[in-house]
């Protein structure tokens, strides 16, 4: 199949919002288009999306396809799966890029199926590289609670799919002065759309401040013993502006919330400073933080294994040493 | 109402020994032979849902399938045991190696043609391969509408089902579907249930068919690694390099030695 080297992203909009995943995965599509001197384009689905479009178009997508109808307003499994694989069929993208979240995830296999092509999922890297003497994307995926590293291709089928993990890309900087095409598309309901409506959606806000995006991470594991260990812990993280996250047993006690959880399970995070206290530094835990660029690690356990995957080690009781920082660190 | 269920089940390596998976210094494919295998989490929550249907809807049958490797037998006797009353195995050479859509398209095979359920319940997601892809894809082949991250599934009619879909942040979708569908099931929709020694007993007696590439009449083009279009290009141990340099002593200085690294660092 030939191709127009256009890449595309699904935009996900939720309640009249661009969702941050997806302009993350705009920034990757941005550095892919350029690797393949291609362009990048949105796919946008919603009711009264035109505001949205061109909010796009700041982000840095040369076009739009928009899809706009009351009906789309929120997601539509079907209808939205029968509008982007005809998208697809018509212009034949080279790459098309999803957001790793649960809708994305619910969307973007159903896609690929539909126009048979192969996808990866949660990757945390997309890239050309030279297999073979031929330039290709591949696809990076954690593996086995992250202790292995994947990489995947696709076979000559396109577009190549992929959905991105959040975190994984940056969110580029909009440029109200950009310009771009923006393309409507007609939608008209087919009995197949109706077989699944949504019938309603509710959004919540996180609990606490998001582990993901946060310039600071402060995070904890079973250490934490007592209420009080838990104030001295966001003590500590309001002393450094941090969002504060957790191990699995730290979930579990109800120390930090759900959302918040680090790990295989939970949540990748790549901010400029992780601080971990606490834990012991299982793969399945330190595989969320492996993107950090500085990393402390606080155990008393001399033989704790997080101290191999941390830059500065602290071997103390974090009921001792958490105090001192959070007095060292008032005053900077 | 008297209701067909398939409930799709899978082997994977036990994670709690994750750990002691290696790559083969050779050839670079991963070892994992010494690791034990289980019956992947969600997809015994994945068939308490069926089993929790079934009894609800007197003459209703449940069928557990899955696709894999000889030892992957196991897991049917299991869900047998547990309450499922038929087992499809469909295990072939020829499906080795495949990816999410030639997986899909395998199961798709069995339950468009022989399997024909009003309703099919996967797990969301495995922990092994971990893609969270196979359960939209099937239902896509099938050309029926799915729903994933299930968390509670109301039967409205026999022929239409109201499914909550967990969102971001404990949010929702309700999605009103018409059957026959898919649903793919997170851990809280339901508490599974313990297997009895009655439940043993009585496994042995309970259909069980093996099914290869010939008997599904699936096409060959499609099927394990000839029919996967993504391709593994690469597998590494993950390195992390990091400085690791350890410090002990007494707290205030090891706290001012933080303040003095981070600024060093840049990041205060
Ligand atoms: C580290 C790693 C990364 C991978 N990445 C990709 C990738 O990016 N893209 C890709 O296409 N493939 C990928 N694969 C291959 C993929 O894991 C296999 O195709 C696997 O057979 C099915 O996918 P899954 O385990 O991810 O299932 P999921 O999609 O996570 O499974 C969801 C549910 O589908 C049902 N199900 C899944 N498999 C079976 C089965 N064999 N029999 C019965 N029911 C089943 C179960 O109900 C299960 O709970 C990857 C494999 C590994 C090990
Ligand atoms: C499939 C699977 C997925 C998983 N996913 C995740 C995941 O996403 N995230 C996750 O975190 N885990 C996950 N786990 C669990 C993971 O394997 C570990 O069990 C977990 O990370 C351990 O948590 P911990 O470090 O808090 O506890 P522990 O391993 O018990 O470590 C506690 C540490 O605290 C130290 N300590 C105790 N008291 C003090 C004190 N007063 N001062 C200083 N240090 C102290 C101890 O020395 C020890 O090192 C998963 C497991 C499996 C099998």
């Amino acid at each position: 199949m030939s191709t127009n080297s256009e890449v595309w992203v699904w935009a996900e909009q939720r309640n009249g919002k661009l969702m941050d995943v997806s302009l993350q995965t705009l920034g990757k599509a941005l550095e892919l288009s350029q690797d393949i001197n291609g362009r990048v384009a949105a796919v946008l689905i919603g009711d009264d999306a035109g505001a949205l479009a061109e909010e796009l178009v700041s982000y840095g997508a040369e076009k739009v396809y928009l899809v706009a109808d009351a009906q789309l307003k929120n997601y539509q499994s079907n209808a939205y799966t029968r509008i982007i694989s005809e998208l697809i069929e018509q212009y034949q993208p080279e790459m098309m890029l999803f957001g790793a979240n649960i809708i994305g995830m619910d969307l973007a296999p159903a896609v690929a199926a539909r126009v048979r092509t192969g996808l990866t999922a949660h990757c945390s890297d997309l890239k050309m590289e030279t297999i073979d003497g031929k330039s290709q994307l591949v696809a990076t995926i954690p593996g086995f609670s992250g202790g292995m590293i994947v990489k995947i291709s696709w076979d000559e089928k396109r577009p190549c799919m992929a959905t991105l993990s959040s975190g994984a890309a940056e969110k580029p900087e909009p440029d109200q002065s950009r310009q771009g095409e923006i393309i409507t598309v007609d939608y008209q309901a087919t009995e197949e759309d109706l077989k699944i409506q949504t019938m309603e959606m509710v959004e919540k806000q996180p609990a606490a401040t998001p582990v993901e995006g946060a310039a600071i991470v402060v995070s904890g594991g079973k250490g934490i013993k007592s209420e009080d260990d838990v104030k001295l812990i966001q003590e500590l993280a309001d002393v450094l502006g941090a969002a504060v996250g957790g191990t699995r047993p730290a979930r579990d006690a109800q120390w930090v919330v759900e959302d918040n959880l680090i790990g295989s399970s939970g949540k990748t995070v790549s901010p400029k400073l992780f601080i971990s206290i606490g834990a012991s530094g299982a793969a399945h835990y330190s595989c969320g933080f492996q993107k950090a660029k500085y990393v402390i690690a606080i155990d008393k356990d001399p033989q704790a294994p997080i101290f191999e995957v941390c830059d500065l080690g602290i071997q103390a009781d974090l009921n001792e040493i958490v105090p001192a920082l959070i007095e060292a660190l008032k005053t900077t | 109402m008297a209701l067909k269920i398939a409930v799709c089940i899978k082997q994977i390596s036990d994670p709690e020994y994750f750990s002691q998976i290696t790559l083969d210094p050779v050839t670079g494919s991963i070892q994992r032979d010494k690791v034990p295998a289980i019956l992947n989490p969600l997809d015994e929550n994945a068939l308490e849902e069926g089993l929790r249907i079934k009894e609800k809807y007197e003459g209703s049958k449940l069928t557990v399938v899955t696709m894999g490797p000889p030892p992957a037998r196991e897991v049917l006797d299991w869900g047998l045991a547990l309450g499922a009353d038929e087992a499809v195995f469909l295990s072939d050479r020829a499906f080795a190696g495949a990816d999410t859509l030639a997986t899909a398209y395998t199961l798709a095979e069995y339950m468009g043609k022989m399997g024909n359920p009003d309703i099919i319940i996967c797990g969301n997601m495995t922990e092994d391969g971990a893609t969270g892809q196979v359960a939209p894809q099937l239902a896509e082949l099938l050309n029926i509408p799915h729903v994933t991250s299930v968390s509670e599934v109301e039967f409205i009619d026999e022929a239409t089902i109201v499914a909550k879909q967990n969102i971001e942040y404990g949010g929702y979708l309700k999605v009103q579907v018409q059957l026959p569908a898919l649903i793919a099931v997170v851990k809280e929709i339901n508490e599974v249930r313990d297997v009895t020694a009655e439940g043993l007993m009585d496994a042995f007696d309970k259909d069980f068919t093996t099914l290869g590439a010939a008997e599904l009449e699936a096409d060959p083009d499609l099927i394990g690694n000839a029919g996967s279009p993504t391709k593994v290009v690469g597998t590494f141990k993950q390195e992390i390099d990091r400085q690791k340099e350890i410090l002990s002593g007494s707290v205030q200085e090891l706290a001012q030695k933080v303040r003095e690294k981070l600024s060093e660092a840049n990041i205060l």
